[in-house]
């Protein structure tokens, strides 16, 4: 019993301190980081959008997308995403890697199939195919591709453009990032960035 | 696509990071735990708490205000879930079902971060700011407040067992070392991308006539913290997979940073609080080779890549993000799985079996390489009473840690601490295969579907909150088993130590003997990294041979 009445006023004390950390911790603080968002990045703040023409904008209304998330692209004059398991692909509101094992049947039977697809539509061999091409990330959402996958649809691309070559790579170089100070993560090109560029070569 | 010298490199970028600034925090810490003095801002908030700060708790009082005010969080959290079509900032989103609700009440305030919703599909706004990420930090707190309460237990003595004010130890905790930390993280993540509005789900035309969903919320501040506090539970449901939650190499590097920071910092507080800075040291080195090891072979596998997909695919990408490739995914792994944190930024379930095996190895090892903020260190501290306990078996003496004897009693309580999760984690397991709703959540076949459940009660009764997240776990009988795990493997140990630390508070200082075993050289070192391993093996082998040891053979 007198554990009980102990744990009771323990618990009153509890609800003060919970009471008091929710306005700080809970509304507070969150609301100091919203406004130096809107204040200092807001930009960033705002999911780091970009519109067709490839400048910054905080507008939704004006964006193409947003350089941090991946989009289906499926057209042949344009460089395609990773495989995704989000949704139907690049479904923000299911994010979802597809969680399965590396002696998943179901996983083989997937990377098979893409490694079928990509080596016609890009007329290259299976073999040639770098890991990312033929699978899923973790988010669903990567906005990225490796550089070699780049390079790899660069002559579907310029088939289907009309643009030469030598000129895509020049984009492709344009939008990959190297590792950060040399040894953070993996290169990577901005497939995005990289789609509203050709666009804008292609309409030039 | 990763090469070994700039996985190399990223490694020695982090622990540089952490060299430099650990030693600092720790100094921090130790004034924070042992100060009398207290800020202006303190003594407001014990006022209106109505606590007297210099009142001393005994240890069953200071066990009794961890449960009173995690009881309270529970059912607070517990309402905000249920009730939270009525909230402000839903988004539309309806009351969690009671068994989701239950689950992530508990998990939050266990430090677990468990999740079995899916963030950008079940959580308002408000419920995200004002639920969870107040639970990701207090819940912080309270395990950072049981270590201290355990350290100074050590270095007091004869004072009838009287271990500090939770209630002190918690409001400094946030105010001198998780708040100021979390707003410089959350405003640095802002800056590199991580998005921080209270926008909700607007629709935007792609590149390619498409459309999309952008996704807001306040994700900054809650992506600070959660690395920070150990806790893990990310908004979206990817977790820092998501580029929202972490945009770039160089985030996932403040991350990872942040995770280890304070578990590390804990350590060095340690050994300043019990006045001898070597213990810290000694400790801190088992922490660092058995989360070495764990880095090391997570590494491997995930850049050989051996398994059927990814011999297949040319790489063991699948789960895995462009931006950090396998050797960042691998890093991050070890690190949130040897932290207790539970956040993830590639999908577990797609790793290899011998990556995803050596991960759920770094959660069995019990949360202490180096654990979560405050749990990784008591852990450790138990096993250390351990090891000592057995030197003084093979010599015949009875054996003391830091000057206080270790009895009966003592050991009494030590087993109890060390049997805890491995009979939460088995009898789960048990449980799990003995109904058909276990199995059901299952996505994978043969011996990684097993994982997949061994992975979730690991995870659970470790307080770690990560995921082989095929399983679906959002049913009432995964939610309610789980969220049971969760409660007690949090709650139990907590009661243990405090416990333990009353008694040793309680105790006389007896002066080392020709016969005492030192607790800062090397032997030691090997000695405590030896028992740690060993209790782990005997324990979880068989248990392992069934899920990853089947699956990588296979």
């Amino acid at each position: 019993m007198n554990v009980l009445t102990d744990l009771w006023r323990q618990s009153l004390a509890g609800l003060r301190l919970l009471v008091a950390a929710t306005l700080v911790l809970g509304v507070v603080y969150p609301a100091v980081v919203l406004g130096f968002g809107r204040v200092a990045a807001p930009w960033q703040a705002e999911g780091s959008l970009v519109t067709a023409d490839g400048s910054r904008t905080t507008d939704v209304s004006e964006a193409a997308g947003s350089s941090l998330l991946g989009q289906v692209v499926d057209d042949p004059d344009l460089f395609w995403n990773r495989p995704s398991a989000a949704g139907e692909g690049y479904d923000t509101l299911s994010t979802y890697g597809s969680n399965l094992g590396p002696e998943e049947p179901a996983l083989l039977d997937a990377v098979r199939e893409r490694q079928a697809e990509l080596a016609e539509a890009n007329g290259v061999d299976v073999s040639e195919l770098p890991p990312d091409a033929v699978t899923a990330s973790g988010s669903g959402l990567d906005p990225h591709i490796s550089v070699a996958y780049a390079e790899l649809q660069v002559p579907r691309v310029a088939e289907a453009t009309g643009i030469d070559e030598d000129t895509l790579r020049g984009l492709v170089e344009e939008h990959t990032q190297g590792r950060t100070l040399g040894v953070l993560g993996e290169p990577r090109v901005d497939v995005l960035g990289l789609n509203t560029a050709v666009l804008q070569e292609d309409g030039s | 696509m990763s090469e070994v010298l700039p996985a190399l490199g990223q490694i020695a970028a982090l622990v540089l990071l952490l060299v430099l600034t650990v030693p600092l925090l720790a100094r921090h810490l130790a004034t924070t735990y042992t100060g009398e003095r207290h800020l202006a801002v303190e003594r407001l908030a014990y006022r209106v708490l109505r606590v007297a700060p210099d009142a001393d708790q005994h240890w069953r009082t200071y066990a009794l205000s961890v449960l009173g005010f995690s009881l309270v969080g529970v059912l607070a959290l517990y309402a905000l879930g249920r009730l939270q079509q009525f909230l402000p900032l839903s988004l539309g989103f309806g009351a969690l079902p009671a068994d989701g609700a239950w689950n992530t009440a508990v998990s939050f305030v266990t430090n677990t971060n468990w999740q079995w919703y899916s963030g950008e599909a079940a959580l308002g706004h408000l419920v995200q700011a004002s639920g969870l990420t107040v639970q990701n930090f207090v819940s912080a707190g309270v395990g950072m407040s049981v270590a201290a309460a355990f350290a100074r237990g050590l270095a007091l003595a004869d004072n009838g067992g009287r271990v500090g004010n939770f209630f002190t130890d918690l409001v400094r905790t946030v105010v001198r070392v998780l708040l100021p930390i979390a707003l410089v993280a959350a405003v640095v993540l802002v800056l590199l991308g991580v998005v921080q509005n209270l926008s909700g789900d607007r629709v935007m035309d792609t590149l390619t006539g498409g459309t999309q969903v952008l996704t807001g919320g306040p994700v900054a501040s809650q992506e600070a913290i959660k690395e920070l506090g150990t806790n893990g539970g990310g908004f979206y449901n990817v977790n820092s997979a998501h580029p929202f939650e972490n945009p770039s190499p160089l985030s996932n590097l403040l991350e990872m940073y942040l995770i280890l920071l304070v578990p590390f910092a804990m350590v060095g507080a340690f050994g300043r609080i019990v006045g001898d800075k070597r213990q810290g040291w000694a400790v801190g080195a088992v922490m660092t080779v058995l989360l070495g090891a764990v880095v090391a072979a997570t590494t491997w596998a995930e850049m050989a890549g051996p398994g059927s997909a990814p011999q297949l695919a040319g790489g063991a990408m699948e789960g895995k993000e462009v931006r950090f490739g396998e050797a960042a995914s691998a890093l991050f792994a070890a690190v949130t799985t040897g932290t207790s944190t539970g956040a993830v930024n590639a999908m577990h379930d797609s790793f290899t079996a011998a990556g995803g095996g050596t991960v759920m190895f770094a959660m069995m090892l019990g949360e202490i390489a180096p654990g979560g903020v405050g749990s990784g260190l008591y852990g450790m501290l138990v096993l250390a009473v351990v090891t000592v306990f057995l030197a003084g078996l093979m010599v015949g003496r009875t054996p003391e840690y830091l000057g206080k004897k270790i009895s009966q009693r003592e050991m009494g309580l030590v087993a109890a601490y060390v049997l805890t999760t491995p009979v939460l984690l088995l009898v789960g397991i048990a449980v799990a295969v003995s109904f058909d709703a276990g199995p059901a959540g299952v996505l994978n076949s043969g011996p990684h579907g097993f994982s997949e459940m061994l992975y979730a009660v690991t995870s659970a009764a470790n307080n770690n909150g990560s995921a082989f997240g095929g399983l679906t776990s959002g049913t009432p009988f995964w939610n309610t088993l789980l969220g049971v795990l969760m409660l007690l493997g949090r709650f139990v140990p907590i009661v243990l130590v405090l416990a333990l630390a009353g008694r040793f508070a309680a105790a006389r200082r007896v002066p080392a003997g020709s016969g005492t075993l030192p607790t800062h050289r090397p032997l030691f070192v090997a000695l405590l990294t030896g028992v740690a391993l060993v209790l782990v093996g005997l324990t979880y082998v068989p248990v392992l041979l069934l899920g990853p040891v089947v699956e990588s053979l296979s």
